[in-house]
């Protein structure tokens, strides 16, 4: 007779909740401007990633030391994620981000190939 | 020419009812179409919460990308309104704009305090798109303890 075995409760997924911050892009002959709305999230906790033509970008904001009471809630204090596909005119390698007052403004260049260019007739 | 107004989309976490709430969103945007008097500018509510403490209320409210002299508080009756307003950035704009979720205006929020406060005591701080505003509380608000004598 086999023995009975208490099956061991498989770990609960760890699910991560992440909130899609709201998101301008804009281009220009250089190339294109993203501006993503990240309050809360300081330097540190942004994270920009080039991965098979995606740009992912995730901002964790900083963990607020309270220790009063939330009488009131709106926020969720969830990290915010989104991804886009890089076009393939964009040089991965020039890209370029800044986090000011919780606006992450990411400079995406065209590369040199794409650019508008005039040719002069000789 | 849009006909249509256009609605933003709401930063909101993914959930099962998903579809439910764009449903709502649809009839929110459809009574919106029908309320609003053109010419009036639709303004954006930035989110807050608030704290209380045993000696002070705290009101943390979330506006990405302003100026600390952007914002504006007053306190009235045991509420606090916090208002502002978000500039464009008007420089750069040659080129397209393929996406424009983020509002820009003024925006208004009020709330009302749990406790009574000290109104010339408040301080507000703004960092990383976060203003922080700090209300001690007013002296009968807070907890006393009382000695008793026992013979």
């Amino acid at each position: 007779m086999s023995t009975l075995k208490t099956q061991e409760k498989a770990p609960e997924a760890h699910r991560v909740e992440f909130v899609t911050p709201r998101a301008n892009l804009h281009q220009n002959h250089e190339g294109y401007t993203l501006e993503i709305e990240m309050p809360g999230v300081a330097k540190s906790g942004v994270e920009v990633t080039v991965d098979d033509g995606k740009l992912t970008l995730v901002g964790h904001p900083a963990k607020e030391e309270q220790s009063a009471r939330r009488v009131y809630a709106e926020r969720s204090g969830f990290s915010y994620r989104r991804v886009f596909d890089l076009d393939p005119s964009i040089d991965a390698a020039k890209i370029s981000a800044s986090i000011d007052q919780g606006l992450l403004t990411v400079k995406l260049q065209k590369a040199d190939a794409a650019k508008p260019r005039k040719i002069t007739v000789g | 020419m849009n006909i249509i107004r256009y609605t933003k989309p709401e930063p909101t976490v993914w959930s099962p009812f998903d579809r439910l709430s764009s449903l709502r969103e649809l009839l929110d945007s459809a009574y919106q179409l029908a309320s609003s008097s053109p010419g009036t500018t639709s303004g954006w509510v930035p989110l807050l919460d608030v704290f209380e403490d045993v000696d002070k209320v705290t009101v943390v409210l979330e506006a990405a990308g302003m100026k600390s002299g952007d914002f504006d508080l007053s306190l009235h009756d045991g509420a606090l309104t916090i208002s502002g307003e978000r500039k464009a950035e008007v420089e750069n704009r040659e080129g397209e704009s393929f996406r424009s979720e983020r509002s820009f205006g003024a925006f208004s929020r009020t709330v009302t305090l749990p406790a009574p406060v000290k109104g010339d005591e408040v301080k507000a701080t703004y960092t990383d798109g976060v203003l922080t505003v700090t209300l001690p509380k007013a002296e009968e608000a807070k907890p006393k303890k009382i000695s008793v004598q026992l013979n």
